[in-house]
């Protein structure tokens, strides 16, 4: 009753304020940007100074020397090359062992997974959370699985591929499936309509319409594994590698272990090589996370 | 509509399989057993320890490459601790360590069945370092540095008068090594009498570089770091003489290898499975190897080389081994 009462008394109030109201609702979403520009600009600031930092550090450190020498006891001499090609084998592996794996689990969970099932909703509840889960949980994950099979050296290029398959699997898995859900039904009803099968409307229509959600969202996780340092330096990362990886049971570093490696040198030269090295990372993290939106941009479709 | 998409796919997987014959195609025989004995030998030393030792063992690795090509020399950095934990299952040939092994440690060594060899290989100073500017810390006692380090200071010692009161009014700010440094463990044992005892209100840090910048950026800043950082950064602070009662002592490579800089001068070891140096001729190469350039190896990587006395015990050692 009361607040009836009130409710009454304040009305005639109203028509009173509404002359300040548009003034209100411009000046609020206005602060609201203004917020949003600063918060950009202050991600934007950091990012610059870390770029110029490491520029004006690294590079005159940025040379053929980098990518053609091996770690040695001198910065003149020293170089990246088992760290780069290491770098590539393991994000190599992990894409061979994850692309397919991920893109199976989500084609299966989308399309053919009855999503009502208790067991089905489970394994998305995990597969979101998993997504979440800190990177050196699953370094020690690893680390763990390859101890219980009787793993004696464990930085060996497959351990740590193994590490990295694990911390992006679920991410792929959220990605294909997004892609997945991308797709109109109608294309589905269509191929199915026309007398295809389940498993063929899938393989021929519903895949290739979600491939360039598939690559992008691929990219995007395997760049995350590049820069990743934590999970490998659990299983034991060689900080020094004098030869190039060959092979899957081969020792590697990687290049954010390399520059982790450089930076804890007293030396001035190997400030400036770790500096190089970041220069050489954020390249390749910059390339790919460039191909991931020219892949998006020239083949999505939209429907 | 999916042709261009399928034409995509089958695109991107060529490259990362041409990406990945391309690596094989670089690579050098397999890592393994090892051959014959000498220049020619080939095959992996595994060694793993003491981030404080690694840089030595680097070195001697990236001399050894002139020497031996094709043997394979890693280094990875578990810390002394971890080091020893995986040179008793057996999965290193040698553990770097900032330290001698520890009882507990031998008895898992011997539990495994793992006979090896302690060799000093370097000796390492760690100095107590001011700020340049400060110019009345000339020289400290072992005491005066327990009263600023120890445990008991935890929030009631944070003044330069509280430590001599011929100090000025300047308030401390404190750096030093964090507790999984093999640093962090000696400066504790040497200064405040047990390992790892130290005030917790000090500003700890794996990365020596953050208190070079540290001790470097503020006037009553006092930090301990190894004597290799000095050296490189004599413009950002000043080494402290230390007083461990026979008088001030500055830290130079000659009062660390002669002992007189005591109690924070220290020998670097290396331990080597007895089993690998017999069996595995790349082992036994690259010790030697080690062992024989030490001096050049412990110039490179910013430590002070052995003493004739010290490197003939060394070589002593070894020879028993066969």
């Amino acid at each position: 009753m009361r607040s009836l009462k009130d409710s009454v008394a304040t009305a005639p109030t109203l028509p009173l304020s509404t002359g300040e109201r548009p003034r209100e609702r411009r000046l609020g979403p206005m602060m609201f940007l203004i917020v949003l520009w600063l918060s950009l600009l202050v991600a934007v600031v950091f990012l610059l100074t870390l770029i110029v930092n490491i520029v004006l550090e690294g590079g005159s450190r940025f040379g053929l020397q980098l990518f053609t020498e091996y770690p040695a006891s001198s910065p003149d001499r020293a170089g990246a090359r088992p760290a780069i090609l290491g770098s590539i084998w393991v994000i190599g592996v992990t894409a061979v062992l994850t692309i397919p794996i991920g893109v199976a689990a989500a084609v299966h969970l989308e399309e053919f997974a009855d999503k009502k099932h208790w067991f089905n909703r489970v394994i998305e509840l995990n597969v979101q959370n998993l997504a979440a889960v800190p990177s050196i949980v699953y370094g020690l994950l690893a680390l763990a699985f390859l101890t219980l099979i009787g793993v004696r050296d464990k930085n060996i290029v497959i351990g740590g591929a193994l590490a990295l398959s694990l911390l992006i699997l679920p991410v792929i898995i959220i990605a294909t499936r997004e892609a997945i859900r991308a797709v109109p039904s109608e294309i589905r009803d269509g191929s199915l309509a026309l007398g295809a099968t389940k498993w063929q409307t899938t393989w021929r229509q519903v895949l290739p319409a979600s491939v360039p959600g598939i690559a992008t969202g691929s990219i995007l996780a395997l760049s995350r594994a590049l820069g990743e340092a934590a999970p490998l330096l659990l299983l034991g990362a060689l900080v020094f590698v004098s030869f190039d990886p060959n092979g899957l049971l081969s020792g590697f570093t990687t290049l954010p272990i390399q520059i982790f490696n450089w930076t804890g040198r007293p030396q001035e030269g190997f400030h400036e090589l770790a500096a190089a090295a970041s220069i050489l990372l954020l390249g390749l993290l910059l390339l790919m996370n460039g191909l991931a939106i020219f892949i998006r941009n020239r083949y999505q479709k939209r429907w | 509509m999916s042709y261009r998409s399928l034409k995509l796919a089958g695109l991107s997987a060529t490259i990362v399989a041409a990406a990945l014959v391309l690596t094989a195609c670089g690579g050098q025989p397999a890592a393994g057993g090892g051959s014959t004995e000498g220049a020619g030998a080939s095959g992996s030393v595994v060694a793993d320890g003491s981030s404080t030792v690694a840089p030595l063992t680097e070195a001697a690795a990236d001399f050894f490459r002139d020497e031996a090509p094709d043997v394979n020399v890693t280094v990875a950095t578990s810390g002394t601790g971890g080091g020893f934990a995986k040179f008793c299952a057996d999965e290193t040939d040698i553990s770097n360590a900032s330290r001698p092994i520890k009882d507990e440690e031998i008895a898992l060594c011997e539990e495994a069945g793992i006979e090896y060899t302690e060799i000093v290989i370097a000796n390492d100073g760690l100095s107590v370092v001011v700020n340049p500017e400060n110019d009345f810390a000339q020289c400290l006692t072992v005491e005066q540095l327990n009263t600023i380090w120890g445990p008991d200071a935890e929030g009631t010692v944070t003044n330069w008068n509280q430590v001599d009161p011929s100090f000025p009014d300047l308030p401390l700010a404190l750096f030093g090594a964090g507790t999984d440094s093999g640093t962090f463990d000696y400066f504790t044992d040497a200064i405040n009498g047990e390992e790892g005892a130290i005030r917790t209100d000090y500003s700890p840090s794996e990365d020596d570089n953050i208190t070079v910048q540290g001790v470097s950026g503020d006037e009553g800043a006092i930090g301990f770091l190894g004597l290799s950082y000095v050296e490189e950064n004599p413009d950002s602070m000043k080494a402290v003489e230390v007083d461990g009662g026979a008088g001030c002592v500055a830290p130079t490579a000659e009062t660390v290898q002669d002992g007189t800089y005591s109690p924070l001068g220290r020998p670097l070891f290396i331990y080597v499975n007895n089993a690998s140096y017999a069996d595995k001729p790349q082992v036994k190469s690259f010790v030697d190897f080690y062992v024989e350039s030490e001096a050049e190896v412990a110039e490179a990587a910013l430590f002070i080389g052995l003493t004739e006395e010290q490197k003939a015990t060394a070589q002593d050692e070894l020879a028993t081994l066969g």
